[in-house]
C-alpha cells in the first residue's frame, strides 16, 4: 500500500502533466503587462507567459535577464482567467520558490533568461508547481523529465522570429522517438547511454512512441504559417514569444495564430487567417549568429 | 454509432481513446466542421480553456449548429471547460450554449495549485475524480439531476440529453462514465 504522502505526490505529478494536456492545440503567448495579457486571452490564448521583456528585447538590450517582478505577475494573474506561467533562470531554485509562493500555474525554467547555474538544473520534483523546460533533442527532453518537468517545449531560437531552429529541434526529437520505437529491446540501454537519458524513460518512449509529457514548439514562431508548420511537424501546441507583441497588429496576429493552430491542417483556413495581417516582427538570420548569441545552447 | 469530440483545443485525444476503450466498434471522430458535426450521434465538449473553445466555436460558425443539435435532442457531454460552455449562467460573463440550467463559477476551486484528485459516487459507481482548475456549480436548476458530489458540492449533473462533469474522466483509466454517456446515446438511437 502506498502511503498517504506517496499517493499525494503521485496525484500531484499526474495533475501537473494533465494541466499541460488541457493546453494541447493551443497557443501560449508572452506578455509583459496586464493589458497585453487581456489581449492574449481575448484572442484565444490558452495561457500567458508573464515576463518583463520579450526575448527580442532581451537579445537587443543585453544585460542579465532575471525572473519578473512578482508584482507584475500578480497583476497579470488578476487580469485573466487562463493559466499564468512565468520564467526562472536555469538552476535558480529560489526564483522558483518565489513563483510557487505566489501560486503561479506553471514555471518555465528557461534558457531565455541568463542561467544562474552553469552545471545543474533545478530539482523540479521538490516543487508542487509544474515546470516546463526547453529541449533540443530527445536526450535533453528526457533529462528534464527525469528532473521533474511536466511539460517540454522545443527550444528553437527565441527572439529571432526565425523558425528554422524550432523546426530543427522538433524534427530531431520526432526522428529520435521513431528510432527508439524501432529498436530491439536489448539496444535500449546503449541508446539511453548515448543520448544521456534514463533507461526507464527511454523504455517508456520505445513502448509508447511518444514522450510521457506534452511537447510544445517554441523559439522563433512569428506567423500563422509558422505555427501551423510546427503543428504539422507534430507539436502539441505552440509558444509565441516576441512574435505577437513585436508585430504591427498584435491583436489580429494573436487571433490569427490561435486559429492557425486549431485548423493547422486546413490550407484554405490558413490562407484566410494570413490575409492582410500586416508586418511580422523583423527576423534575425540565425545562420550568421555567433555561438555567444545563441540562447538554445544554454542548459545541457 | 458515431461519437464526436469537439476538436478545437484541449483533451480531445484522451476522450477519443476512452470511447474506443469502451467499444472498438464505435466510431470516435474529432469534430472541427459543420459537416463533421452532422455525422455524429453524440458530442463531447472536452476539457481545455473555455475562453479559447468559445472563441473558436463562434469564429468558425459551430456555435449555432451545435446548439441546434443539442436542443433537438442530441446527447452532449461537457467536461470542465465543456460544462462551463453548456451552462445557462456563468459568473461575470455572458453564457455560451445555455442548454443546462445551472450557474457556474470559472476556476471556482482556485488556481492550479488547488487542483486535486477527489473521489465519490457517480450514479452508483465509486470513481476517482480529477479536478484541474475546475469550475464550481453554484446553483442547480429544477429538473436537473445531481449525479455526483465531491466535498459536498455537485460535480456532475444531467438534464435529459445534457450531461456535464466539473472533473475529467478522460484523464483516468476508468471508462465507466464514458460508458454511461454511450448509454445515453444508445437510448436515443
Amino acid at each position: 500500500m502506498a502511503s498517504k504522502e506517496e499517493t499525494k505526490a503521485a496525484n500531484r505529478k499526474l495533475l501537473n502533466r494533465n494541466l499541460a494536456q488541457m493546453l494541447k492545440g493551443g497557443v501560449i503567448m508572452d506578455v509583459t503587462n496586464a493589458e497585453q495579457a487581456q489581449i492574449a486571452e481575448q484572442a484565444g490564448a490558452v495561457a500567458v507567459m508573464a515576463l518583463e521583456r520579450v526575448p527580442a528585447d532581451i537579445r537587443k538590450e543585453g544585460g542579465v535577464a532575471r525572473m519578473s517582478d512578482p508584482k507584475m505577475i500578480s497583476e497579470i494573474q488578476k487580469a485573466v482567467s487562463i493559466p499564468v506561467m512565468a520564467k526562472v533562470r536555469i538552476g535558480h531554485f529560489v526564483e522558483a520558490q518565489i513563483l510557487e509562493a505566489i501560486k503561479i500555474d506553471y514555471i518555465d525554467e528557461s534558457e531565455v533568461l541568463t542561467p544562474a547555474d552553469d552545471a545543474y538544473h533545478i530539482d523540479k520534483t521538490k516543487f508542487e508547481t509544474p515546470f516546463v523546460c526547453g529541449a533540443r533533442d530527445l536526450g535533453e527532453a528526457l533529462r528534464r523529465i527525469s528532473e521533474g518537468a511536466s511539460m517540454i517545449r522545443t527550444k528553437g531560437e527565441a527572439g529571432t522570429g526565425n523558425v528554422v531552429e524550432a523546426v530543427k529541434h522538433m524534427r530531431k526529437m520526432r526522428t529520435q522517438i521513431a528510432e527508439v520505437a524501432a529498436l530491439p529491446s536489448e539496444q535500449l540501454a546503449t541508446y539511453a547511454k548515448d543520448i544521456g537519458a534514463p533507461l526507464e524513460l527511454v523504455r517508456y518512449v520505445a513502448k509508447n512512441k511518444a514522450l510521457p509529457v506534452v511537447n510544445f514548439a517554441a523559439g522563433g514562431i512569428a506567423t500563422p504559417a509558422d505555427a501551423a508548420l510546427m503543428m504539422q511537424l507534430g507539436a502539441d501546441g505552440v509558444f509565441v514569444g516576441s512574435g505577437i507583441f513585436k508585430s504591427s497588429d498584435p491583436k489580429r496576429r494573436a487571433e490569427a495564430i490561435v486559429k492557425a493552430v486549431a485548423y493547422y491542417g486546413d490550407p484554405a483556413i490558413l490562407a484566410g487567417v494570413s490575409y492582410g495581417l500586416g508586418a511580422a516582427m523583423t527576423g534575425v538570420d540565425v545562420e550568421n549568429m555567433s555561438e555567444a548569441e545563441r540562447l538554445a545552447k544554454r542548459g545541457w | 454509432m458515431t461519437i464526436g469530440v469537439l476538436a478545437l483545443q484541449g483533451s480531445v485525444i484522451e476522450h477519443l481513446k476512452m470511447i474506443k476503450s469502451v467499444n472498438k466498434k464505435i466510431d470516435a471522430v474529432p469534430v472541427k466542421t459543420i459537416d463533421e458535426l452532422a455525422t455524429v450521434d453524440g458530442l463531447i465538449i472536452p476539457g481545455g480553456e473555455s475562453t479559447t473553445l468559445r472563441r473558436l466555436m463562434e469564429e468558425f460558425n459551430l456555435y449555432t449548429p451545435i446548439r441546434e443539435r443539442i436542443v433537438a435532442g442530441m446527447p452532449v457531454w461537457g467536461t470542465c471547460a465543456g460544462l462551463i460552455l453548456l451552462a445557462n449562467r456563468i459568473e461575470g460573463e455572458n453564457p455560451c450554449l445555455s442548454v443546462l440550467d445551472i450557474d457556474v463559477k470559472r476556476n471556482g476551486y482556485g488556481r492550479h495549485s488547488d487542483s486535486f484528485v477527489g473521489e465519490g459516487d457517480f450514479d452508483g459507481m465509486y470513481v476517482n475524480m480529477v479536478f484541474i482548475r475546475a469550475p464550481y456549480i453554484t446553483r442547480v436548476g429544477e429538473g436537473v439531476e445531481v449525479l455526483a458530489e465531491c466535498n459536498d458540492r455537485p460535480v456532475a449533473v444531467r438534464s435529459g440529453n445534457v450531461l456535464a462533469t466539473a472533473f475529467h474522466p478522460e484523464m483516468t483509466r476508468d471508462n465507466r462514465i464514458h460508458k454511461y454517456f454511450i448509454g445515453m446515446i444508445d437510448a436515443k438511437v
